[in-house]
């Protein structure tokens, strides 16, 4: 018969259309007040798929959930460094970013001139970056991480759309909190719930730190050493080898003579570096933050010296 | 349905002797490291490719593609992979030609599926194919200065030759691309440009072979009606092109008499952007080929590096829970690939938003198992060499962090028994209920678009397009990857060749995803615990030199990566040559002659019935 | 939730007994034709890549545009008020969508949705990709994120809601289309050997002059670092230089272009 399957096809819809009632007189009243009737609407046993009336009750995102990245520093109470970063600027997370959004300034001593393991600036270019991830993936530190927060439209991308460190930074213990079973999970990988540096630290100091379970997980932190966490192994390794040492004498006086050179013709080139530099002095806690200021961030000498060791 | 046979390595060695003995001063073996196949001499690569074609019985030309060799050597190369219908694998074959001057015969008369992708190589390499119907631009517009993807033409935002960039670390001061850019719009003129003669030629150039201004009595020697004919612009922006795809559309009164796709509208430079990336930097990037069904792009291009790796002396292959995961997330991307499909399907037949409505319900389901698993929706990025980024979560668990926010929680293998036993196949019967026999879909899609066999092989189209015409060709079982050797299915085949067909052959193709998943649950149960990931990650791997290429079956036919890793002693780690044989863009090959002498309304529903994804036609 | 409710029109100057709330509402004139454009905004039915389907996802059943008087997507820019660029715009389609722009009727709005249309997203090295749709169009809200999830974008179109709200009928700039004669379209792009913006005529000619003389030709010379907007005194001086050397290349520019305009006379003449 001609028409049977239009008739067909108009009974799934009219299916449909009841269907969407009788769930609704199901859950009457009920449907925004019980967690576990909401799973079932979002779940597989609903009947088609329920509206997430977003501005009022928004859709949970799950843990792995990837948009933009953050970066994870140590809590405000924190009993040794709070508000430290995580990032060592090893700068692997710049490496791998397929679209490169990623751009990370290395920390220096002040009095030395040194590579420190701290980014002096870190840079997100969210109009670049693919959420896809690899900067978390990778990372040895765990200390970029996906952020859950999908809530940023905004009026104007030119303000708004690099992420500087300051704007990125955000406490261990949000990733704890978006994120508990991967936090976890990573934790325990490292052997404790401290930055993989501390933890090497402690170990040095036979000290055993705490083994990471669901129940200690937003646990204070007792104060673990009264050292500060050691620089990097580069840095000691130089320490050690008095011939490198030396090198790195030699090179901070060549910079030295070069800074006194430029800084008076060139007050504008110097400056754009020091403008960026100063949000991310901001957000440092104030005892890191040496008393002189920083010295200006020197590119050339910076680039001079990386062109060096490779050819090494 | 017909039952089909593993077809085991089909002898390729002795093809390869049959064409020395046969050419032997026009065919020598390519002997570069890594390399396999036979170079050809390109003035007799006509000759040859007849021969491949009737007397080795590689049919079907699955892909055909240029490689700049700047600095290495001073040639340009066109790559084709040749494959037989009846399975097994490819005879590779390749024509060189001097870079100053590049020439390479066209092949469009033996494979009239060359056509759009000579075009390809015009428009990107500059290379010219005499005997070429229609040699334009494809991709970018008639008049661009350049052919951007030889490895000496920079663009404007040029960086550096390789990533990751200096600039961005140690010392990385950011900076917006277009603040070193005079015209800070990504644009670079030559130095020679004369405003003066300034034009858009864009659109000339389209409309001028067309014929216009002749009117068609005057063709049929009938001059007493003096009508012209018309020509229809249909997009880019058109609700029906499934995104910014264009038709130039001529028509005798409401028949269409030629069809010329005009495409490039969303061309964002994938292969260029690829061969400056390393290797693990394309993985994201794949993502955004097929849009749709990313976790299927992932895998072919992790299969593709995967064959080169398998070069070097530490490789080690995935693990079998890794091979498992991988089917099970390419099955479901099959399935969300052709809910989407049929629902807008439906819209192009005029069934406005009720199917595609049913369908996006049901594919959020598996959305959200993907957004637990891989961390996104649609741009999973999943796979890695060697395995999957993280084992599927042992519960489906969402978290808040917002307020408002409502939670979910699931336990992973229980919410993916259901979906697959239960709501799934469900889902898939009620659309088959809804759409199958209504009469209207019929009336509309019956002896519409036909497309012969012997013209679907010729056109090289793949996937459903195909296997709707009556050819049982399937990359996953004409030569298997992964797991599916193992794996019980039937390929999806359906004789006539229409709309109708194509739709039938989508649904049977969920059913048959549906029976693999069924396979898969067990496997998964068997294998928890087990390791996802074989070796250690490496975020740059040096990939050990030669050339690959990896091709699955993803949901819109054939997907191949052509990989070429050259360039560096050590074994680079970025590919030399990164190509996406994209069945969303081969496939239109076909579409103007399936189209000629079908009324003008029926054209958006023969595009639906493709399943085009923008994304990878213009890559 | 979608019905009316009155109290979200009033303003709050004028008290209404609590009995009357929700049945009165006394409110300005700006604020009703806010409220009533705001929820109608009829997006214009236009996909461009991967963000699409998101967006197609948030119109769909789960998300449903239509709780927000959206869900009538305008295959028509004549009858649509807003643009969602959705996804990567090329240089190849931002003709089109330009075009597409000119023939919506004020008001419009544009939403550059992800990050490819807010600025060129990971794809912005390529060469036929346009560094964010507002390097041509007007964009009122960015919604970062690739792709932007549903409820992401929802937000984003709630905060061009908030905007709306915000325009005043009093103040013409806020509501410059009610102002004197025809609004401005914006130049269509032209296809040559690379896009070319009309607007970019006297640099385009400018620099091939330079190139001429032998000088390096669309590349900035002394690349300049971005300047933080937190350092304001830094912004304040460069933006100042960088005036007065404007300044200047705007005056060289219009002595060139009148020489150049004599020379032609004078070639016409003879």
């Amino acid at each position: 018969m001609y028409g049977k399957g239009i008739a067909k096809g108009l009974w799934v819809t009219f299916r449909h259309f009841v269907n969407t009632y009788l769930d609704d007189i199901r859950y009457a009243g009920r449907k925004y007040l019980r967690q576990d009737n909401f799973e079932i609407r979002q779940g597989l046993k609903a009947q088609g798929a329920f509206t997430v009336q977003y501005p009022d009750e928004k859709l949970a995102v799950p843990e792995r959930f990837r948009f933009i990245p953050f970066l994870v520093v140590e809590d405000p109470d924190h009993p040794e460094r709070p508000n430290h970063d995580w990032c060592t600027s090893c700068g692997i997370c710049a490496k791998v970013c397929p679209p490169q959004c990623i751009w990370i300034v290395r920390g220096s001593d002040p009095a030395t001139g040194r590579p420190i393991p701290e980014p002096e600036a870190f840079y997100i270019d969210i109009d670049i970056c693919m959420n896809c991830g690899y900067c978390a993936e990778f990372c040895p530190f765990d200390a970029i991480k996906m952020d859950h927060d999908y809530e940023l439209a905004s009026y104007d991308r030119t303000r708004h759309h690099i992420h500087d460190k300051q704007r990125l930074s955000k406490p261990l213990s949000y990733w704890k909190q978006i994120a508990p079973t991967t936090a976890l999970e990573e934790a325990i990988e490292r052997g404790g719930w401290e930055h993989p540096d501390i933890i090497k630290v402690m170990k040095k100091a036979g000290k055993e730190p705490v083994q990471p379970t669901a129940e200690n997980m937003f646990a204070k932190p007792a104060a673990l050493t009264a050292t500060v966490p050691e620089p990097p192994a580069a840095e000691a390794a130089a320490d050690a080898d008095p011939a490198k040492a030396e090198r790195l004498r030699k090179r901070e006086e060549a910079l030295a003579g070069k800074r006194a050179a430029e800084g008076g013709e060139a007050p504008a080139a110097a400056a754009p570096p020091a403008a960026s530099a100063a949000p991310a002095a901001e957000s440092k806690p104030a005892e890191t933050l040496a008393p002189g200021g920083k010295p200006k961030f020197d590119k050339q000498a910076m680039l001079a010296k990386i062109r060096e060791r490779k050819a090494k | 349905m017909t039952d089909y046979p593993i077809v085991e390595a089909t002898d390729i060695p002795a093809a390869i002797t049959a064409l020395k003995q046969h050419y032997p001063d026009a065919v020598k073996e390519d002997t570069r490291q890594g390399y396999s196949g036979v170079v050809v001499d390109r003035k007799r690569l006509v000759e040859i490719a007849k021969f491949i074609r009737d007397d080795l019985g590689f049919d079907y030309l699955s892909s055909a593609t240029a490689v700049d060799y700047y600095g290495i050597a001073d040639e340009m190369e066109m790559v084709y992979h040749a494959y037989r219908t009846a399975g097994g694998p490819a005879l590779v074959f390749k024509a060189q030609t001097p870079r100053d001057n590049p020439e390479i015969p066209s092949l469009v008369e033996i494979w009239p599926g060359a056509d759009f992708q000579e075009r390809e190589a015009w428009d990107l390499y500059g290379i010219r194919f005499p005997g070429h119907p229609n040699l334009k631009r494809i991709l970018l517009w008639e008049g661009f200065h350049g052919h951007p993807m030889r490895k000496d033409w920079h663009e404007a935002y040029y960086e550096q030759d390789h990533k990751p960039f200096d600039s961005r670390w140690p010392a990385g001061h950011v900076r917006r691309a277009e603040e070193l850019n005079v015209y800070g719009k990504n644009v670079r003129y030559p130095a020679d440009i004369d405003l003066s003669k300034l034009s858009d030629r864009s659109e000339e150039a389209l409309y001028s072979d067309l014929g216009l201004g002749v009117s068609i009595q005057e063709l049929e020697g009938d001059a007493s009606l003096k009508t012209d004919r018309l020509v229809v612009n249909m997009g880019p922006h058109h609700p029906s092109t499934h995104g910014v795809f264009r038709m130039i559309i001529t028509l005798n009164g409401e028949t269409i008499e030629s069809l010329e796709p005009v495409m490039g509208y969303l061309h964002r430079n994938h292969e260029k952007i690829g061969e400056r990336n390393t290797f693990l930097h394309n993985m994201p990037f794949t993502d955004r080929l097929d849009y749709i069904s990313s976790m299927s792009n992932n895998l072919g291009y992790a299969l593709a590096v995967e064959q080169l790796l398998a070069k070097g002396a530490r490789y080690q292959p995935p693990t079998y829970r890794a091979e498992v995961i991988r089917v099970l997330m390419v099955e479901l991307t099959r399935i969300v690939n052709h809910y989407w499909a049929i629902g807008f399907l439906l819209n192009d037949l005029g069934a406005f938003f009720t199917p595609a409505l049913y369908a996006i319900a049901e594919r959020e389901k598996i959305l959200d198992f993907f957004e637990a698993t891989a961390g996104s929706r649609m741009m999973c990025n999943y796979m890695r060499f060697g395995g999957v980024f993280k084992d599927i979560p042992e519960r489906i668990r969402s978290v808040a962090n917002l307020v408002n926010d409502r939670v979910r929680d699931f336990n992973t293998m229980e919410y993916l028994t259901e979906l697959i036993n239960e709501r799934i196949p469900r889902s898939i019967d009620e659309l088959d209920e809804f759409l199958t026999e209504s009469e209207i879909v019929k009336s509309r899609s019956i002896g519409v678009g036909y497309l012969p066999p012997e013209m679907a092989i010729a056109y090289s189209a793949a996937g459903p397009l195909l296997r709707a015409s009556g050819v049982p060709y399937d990359v996953r079982r004409a030569e298997p990857y992964s797991i599916y050797p193992e794996l019980d299915f039937d390929i999806a085949v359906r004789t006539h060749g229409d709309i109708y067909d194509r739709y039938l052959i989508r649904l049977d193709e969920m059913r048959e995803s549906v029976r693999i998943l069924k396979q898969i649950l067990p496997r998964l149960e068997r294998t928890r615990g087990e390791p996802i990931f074989a070796g250690s990650k490496q975020h740059t791997p040096r990939v050990p030199l030669g050339e690959a290429y990896g091709r699955v079956e993803n949901p819109k036919g054939e997907l191949g990566f052509y990989i070429v890793s050259a360039g560096d002693e050590k074994g680079p780690q970025n590919p030399w040559r990164y190509h996406v044989r994209a069945p969303s863009f081969i496939n239109l090959t076909a579409l103007g002659q399936m189209c000629i002498g079908h009324k003008v309304a029926d054209v958006v529903a023969i595009l639906g019935s493709i399943d085009i994804v923008l994304g990878e036609t213009d890559r | 939730m979608s019905q009316l409710d009155l109290r979200e029109l009033n303003s709050t100057e004028f008290p209404i007994p609590d009995e009357m709330q929700g049945n009165v509402a006394i409110t300005s004139l700006s604020k009703i034709y806010n409220w009533s454009r705001r929820s109608s905004m009829w997006p214009l039915l236009f996909g461009l890549a991967c963000c699409a389907i998101e967006m197609i996802a948030t119109a769909a059943s789960r998300y449903d545009l239509s709780r927000f008087g959206m869900e009538v997507m305008r295959a028509s820019p004549r009858q649509s008020d807003l643009m969602i660029v959705s996804g990567t715009v090329t240089k190849k389609m931002v003709v089109p969508i330009v075009r597409l722009y000119n023939q919506m009727p004020e008001p419009k709005y544009v939403l550059a949705m992800g990050a490819c249309a807010s600025g060129g997203g990971p794809f912005k090295e390529g060469y036929n990709v346009v560094s964010g749709i507002d390097q041509y169009l007007p964009v009122d809200v960015y919604v970062p994120g690739c792709p932007p999830t549903p409820q992401a974008l929802l937000f984003g179109l709630i905060a061009l809601q908030k905007k709306i709200d915000g325009q005043s009928l009093a103040n013409l700039d806020d509501v410059p289309w009610y102002g004197v004669g025809p609004s401005e379209p914006t130049p269509i792009p032209i296809l040559g050997p690379d896009i070319i913006d009309p607007r970019q005529m006297d640099l385009i000619r400018r620099q091939a002059e330079l190139a001429a003389a032998g000088k390096p030709y669309g590349i900035r010379e002394i690349p300049a670092p971005v300047q933080k907007q937190e350092a304001p005194q830094v912004e304040a001086k460069t933006k100042a230089a960088s005036e007065g050397s404007e300044d200047e290349a705007k005056a060289e520019r219009m002595r060139k272009r009148e020489e150049a305009l004599a020379r032609k006379k004078a070639r016409q003449g003879s």
